[in-house]
């Protein structure tokens, strides 16, 4: 039972790691309906601006837990800014080009980005692995085990991650649902080409999209980042994959679904590895995926496509 | 004469629409974010200019830390180091390209007039496009058939590097074309067609660890067993819909290279399976001495022949490959696939069972990833998980569709241009005097790589042959462009 | 057995029977407890305002569309007497084949296995054609199954035996022939894609006529035809059922095109039969007077009090 809320708390964390990123996919595919291959990627870039700014700042351990918050808080700013930019400037370069073109052309576009960044923060960072050491230390037991056995603990950053994940969930399904940008965003989601002629700013939408994405994913980044303490340029293929997984999951289009599809898709992950096999973690969250397009092809959220004949 | 571009914008009408596409398929594919209206030249630089400021400060944004920055691990954490100067050059490339683009080839562009649309032009330029495909198509096969002997005669210190590029980018092209029958062809979009690639090489070198089989004896196995994967997997995801169905099979490609890697006792796991046998000839191994190729023939020994061999063995299979496509494609299998691309809702209206249709794509495609395969494990002699990423799987499906879809020639000319020039990298070592010694151009081969993906899309986003041939003639040959061909919209 | 010979065709012959009939999306009916014959080589009209179910009827009977309750039976020659319907019924199969011909229980089959065995082809409302492909070659692909099978499934094609060489001819001059009659042999080489859109309609109905279909079902063929294109296709309508022996269901809100070539007409209103007779009846029948042009339900049974009064004075 011990080890079992231990892995729901760490499923959780995962999952919302998750979650964030998976946000940026199923915005973008709501949208425009092209699966944004680099987002991933620009998660990775979040993560990487997130660790110089630490390393910058010079923050450790050793600071007081407000301080290490307010500037953290700083490191969380500027990565969600300047991912952003890299967000636009990805869909400015590579995918506004070809709007309304064929289908096939901005999927190999956006790989080719991914590779692009992938390769990009190689060659500028390096391959080598960037192991950072722990910033937010400390935590709470919650359950005190016999001779420090079935302890259940949860750390400081993990509260860090659920809090301000849930914190963010919850302002950006407000700016979702309540704001002028949300509604554009909305209209642009249902039929671009009747927003536009109502004078919605279809490409202005999209590009926001992104950037909205980019900086959720940024977040993720920088969670990623603390909660491992070990970056390098490729952890945005697999990260995106799993996010994408759970955008999937929980139906593609919807944004609490790409919450619930990200937080499932940790819990699989860390259950799985808890209690079968770590290897085969990865296996364990792709096979989800594939049962779950076979016998739900529209999610858990989703909503069912109808075919039209 | 009013300026063409203030004209076509006030008219709301065709010409504007031509002229933003004018814009979009531009080198770079992008159009200036500030497009003057009207007003003469010098309107027009300062606005380039202003433009150009706007690129720079986003380089300067987006190098900022990659480029400005360099984070090294150091005694107890990590270290920065500074690169202003670097990040300053960058900016100034990206602030000056800009500018002569602007200034260049949009400015060019947006005076041009706008060339009006009409489809029946196809016909004629594809006609002579038609002559020139049937002209060019027995040039390049002698010039393959010879190649080895003109890289003997022609460059004997690098002829080897060259056989071995050139049987790397057959590989490629062998895999291209087995992908563009999935792809291409029946229009269902796979991103793991790595993993018959992967069944391909490990099928080969399991039997011949296991049960001692030869190259020859385990290539037709090879692919067989990479047809009933393809089968296996491609049978309970094929309804669904096309993006779906290309992460499902990304999902499935990832799931056999995992796999792969922690099978431990029997793939080998990440030390992957060395010793993979060669391939002989009747029997005849080459190698120095005795019982070899080469003293069988009478011939002094040298370890190129091996290379040789092996270019010819790779030809064969991809000529093969070409050969079957091209003959599936006239028969009604091919025409189904096409038919599936097409329209899938029509296809079934019409009896055709469109589940086995996509399964015998499916399946044919798998099959040559499979012969690719066993070609790639006894090529290399050691295969292991590494060779077979995702990102196998996407240069792949770049070839096929850089090159355009469903067409033949193109993948051999997007193998070459991708494969060859990427490799070719290599060579740059001139680049060292002007970088410095540091300077690795191979580093930059997957960055030149990907961008050359987005910018041959950006440029032309059905590809570099584009143009369809239909499977029966009644009076006269056309080429069917692009934009009358679906890509296979899932439905 | 009582003399039936004054009975209409589709009462007699039908070639296709619709029985009770529903077709429910969640909570919306589409179809409620429909019947209807299609009379074996007639034209039967199926007509309603737009929202009727008259294109759920045909996803139904087409197999696009897996109706939630009812029976659709097919039958290819003489067979078909209700005992043989009863047994296929009660048996799990999907069609029963006997000396007099085949029955087939459209909705136990799924999409393709009704064209394929069934023989019931269908065009669509937005023209569904292989646009990338030649005109030729859209009827090529129409001819499919057979043309698979005389390739010996593709081994037999590879080596271009000659089995596969005949057949490839004989599909050939079939596409041919019925480019021909549709006056479209001259683009036999321009993709379909590029045809007007007259064009367009009558060869995705040349495309049906290559399966060598029993019924041809056409979802509003005359939709956006001018005149001379829709006296054209009538005429083609006419040529199928003359010379090829196909029973005929259409979907078409012109009424000039339905009233004029239609042997059997069925109304359809909010998914519920509100007339089925010729043309002359359905013409005259107050309730279709009253669906099409929108008059209140108190007002119908003010006619038909009216009518009926007539008729019994």
């Amino acid at each position: 039972m011990e080890y079992f809320l231990q892995q729901l708390i760490n499923g959780l964390t995962l999952g919302s790691i998750y979650g964030l990123i998976a946000i940026g996919y199923t915005m973008v595919y709501g949208i425009i309906g092209m699966i944004n291959f680099a987002h991933g990627d620009i998660f990775m870039v979040g993560s990487f601006i997130a660790m110089m700014m630490i390393v910058a700042l010079g923050l450790t351990a050793s600071a007081g837990l407000a301080f290490l918050l307010l500037a953290l808080v700083l490191v969380l700013i500027v990565a969600m800014v300047f991912a952003s930019v890299w967000g636009w400037t990805v869909e400015r370069l590579a995918y506004r080009p070809l709007r309304g073109s064929f289908r096939l052309a901005p999927l190999i576009t956006a790989i080719g980005m991914s590779i692009v960044l992938q390769n990009f923060v190689q060659v500028t960072q390096g391959a080598r692995v960037k192991p950072l050491p722990p910033i937010v230390t400390g935590g709470f037991t919650l359950v005190t085990g016999v001779n420090g056995h079935n302890a259940v603990q949860i750390s400081t950053m993990q509260i860090v991650i659920i809090v301000t994940t849930f914190l963010l969930m919850t302002g950006f399904s407000l700016l979702i649902s309540k704001t002028r940008l949300g509604r554009s965003q909305r209209a642009c989601e249902q039929d671009s080409k009747m927003a536009a002629l109502l004078g919605v700013n279809v490409d202005r939408t999209i590009s926001l999209t992104f950037v909205m994405g980019a900086a959720l994913a940024a977040v993720a980044g920088l969670m990623f980042l603390l909660y491992y303490g070990v970056i390098d340029f490729y952890i945005g293929f697999l990260a995106g994959v799993k996010a994408f997984t759970a955008a999937v999951l929980g139906g593609i289009g919807s944004l609490p679904g790409a919450m619930l599809g990200g937080l499932l898709i940790g819990l699989i992950e860390t259950f799985w590895s808890g209690y079968f096999s770590v290897e085969y973690k990865d296996v364990a969250a792709f096979s989800i995926l594939v049962i779950v397009l076979i016998f739900m092809p529209s999610g858990l959220l989703g909503r069912p496509e109808v075919e039209k004949v | 004469m009013a300026d063409p571009q203030a004209s076509a914008s006030s008219n709301h009408g065709a010409g504007e629409q031509v002229e933003l596409e004018n814009l979009r398929s531009g080198l770079s594919g992008e159009p200036p974010a500030i497009s003057p209206r009207r007003g003469g030249a010098k309107s027009q630089l300062s606005a380039s200019l202003v433009d150009a400021v706007v690129a720079g400060a986003l380089a300067a944004a987006l190098g900022f830390f990659f480029i400005g920055l360099r984070s090294d691990i150091a005694p107890g954490g990590l270290a920065l180091t500074q690169r202003w100067g670097a990040l300053v050059i960058a900016v100034a490339i990206v602030f000056v390209g800009r500018l002569l683009l602007n200034l260049f080839v949009y400015k060019r562009r947006r005076s041009a007039p706008p060339k009006a649309r009409a489809p029946k032009a196809t016909t004629s330029r594809g006609e002579t496009y038609a002559r020139f495909s049937k002209a060019i198509a027995p040039v390049l096969l002698l010039v393959a058939l010879a190649f080895p002997f003109l890289m003997i005669w022609g460059a004997p210190q690098q002829s080897r590097q060259y056989i071995d590029l050139s049987i790397l980018i057959l590989t490629y092209v062998m895999l291209g074309w087995g992908l563009n029958i999935v792809v291409g062809l029946a229009g269902l979009l796979d991103l793991g067609y790595v993993a018959f690639y992967a069944v391909g090489a490990y099928s080969f070198a399991l039997l011949a660890k296991y049960l001692g089989l030869g190259f020859w004896t385990c290539l037709p196995l090879a692919g067989i067993l990479a047809a009933c994967w393809g089968m296996i997997l491609g049978f309970p995801v094929l309804r669904l819909r096309g993006d779906y169905l290309a992460i499902v099979t990304l999902a499935f490609g990832e799931i056999i290279r995992v796999i792969l890697l922690n099978w431990s006792n029997f793939t080998g796991g990440p030390n992957g399976i060395s010793g993979v046998p060669k391939p002989t000839l009747f029997g005849y191994e080459f190698k120095s001495g005795a019982g070899g190729v080469a003293d069988l023939l009478g011939i002094h020994y040298s370890p190129i022949q091996r290379f040789i061999f092996l270019y010819y063995i790779i030809l064969v299979l991809a000529l093969l490959t070409n050969f079957v496509t091209l003959r599936l494609r006239r028969l009604p299998i091919g025409r189904a696939w096409e038919a599936l691309r097409e329209d899938e809702i029509a296809c079934r209206s019409l009896g055709i069972n469109t589940t086995n249709t996509k399964l015998t794509a499916f399946a044919t495609g798998a099959m040559f990833g499979g012969f690719a395969g066993s070609f790639f494990a006894t090529r290399q002699g050691f295969i292991s998980p590494e060779s077979f990423t995702f990102l196998e799987s996407a240069i792949i499906l770049a070839i096929v569709v850089l090159g355009g879809l469903g067409s033949q020639i193109g993948v051999v000319i997007a193998s070459v241009v991708m494969i060859g020039g990427i490799e070719l990298l290599r060579n740059l070592t001139f680049l060292k005097a002007i970088f410095g010694p540091d300077f690795d151009p191979t580093q930059y081969r997957m960055l030149i790589f990907g961008l050359a993906m987005v910018v041959i899309m950006v440029w032309k986003p059905r590809g570099l042959v584009s143009s369809r041939s239909p499977t029966a003639i009644y009076k006269r040959k056309t080429r069917i462009g692009a934009d009358m061909v679906a890509q296979g919209e899932g439905h | 057995m009582s003399d039936t010979s004054h009975y209409p065709v589709w009462e007699r012959d039908p070639v296709l029977t619709v029985e009770h009939l529903t077709m429910r999306f969640g909570g919306l009916v589409a179809v409620n407890d429909l019947s209807f014959n299609v009379g074996r080589g007639e034209i039967t009209a199926l007509i309603g305002p737009n929202g009727a179910g008259k294109t759920t009827v045909f996803n139904c009977v087409t197999g696009f569309y897996k109706p939630t309750e009812g029976r659709i039976v097919m039958r290819h020659g003489k067979a078909g007497k209700a005992d043989d319907i009863a047994a296929l019924t009660r048996g799990g199969r999907q069609s029963a084949t006997s000396a007099d011909g085949a029955l087939f229980l459209l909705e136990r089959m799924t999409d393709f296995r009704i064209s394929h065995h069934a023989k019931v082809a269908r065009t669509f409302q937005n023209i569904r054609l292989f646009g990338g492909m030649t005109t030729l070659e859209n009827l090529l692909v129409a001819q499919h199954n057979r043309l698979m099978v005389a390739s010996g499934f593709t081994i037999g094609g590879i080596f271009n035996l000659p089995g596969y060489r005949r057949a490839r001819e004989a599909a050939m001059e079939k596409a041919i022939g019925w480019l021909r009659q549709v006056n479209l042999l001259h683009r036999a080489d321009d993709p379909a894609a590029d045809l007007p859109y007259g064009d367009q309609r009558r060869l995705e109905i040349a495309r049906a006529m290559c399966t060598d279909p029993h019924l041809l079902c056409l979802d509003e063929p005359a939709a956006g035809l001018n005149p001379r294109e829709s006296a054209e296709l009538n005429d083609l309508l006419h040529y199928i059922r003359r010379e090829c022996g196909t029973s005929i269901l259409l979907i078409e809100h012109d009424m000039g095109v339905v009233m004029e070539i239609s042997d059997h007409i069925v109304v359809l209103d909010y998914g519920v039969k509100i007339s089925d007779g010729t043309a002359f009846e359905v013409r005259n029948d107050p309730s279709v007077i009253a669906a099409y042009l929108g008059v209140e339900d108190t007002e119908v049974e003010q006619v038909e009090a009216v009518l009926e009064a007539e008729v019994q004075a």
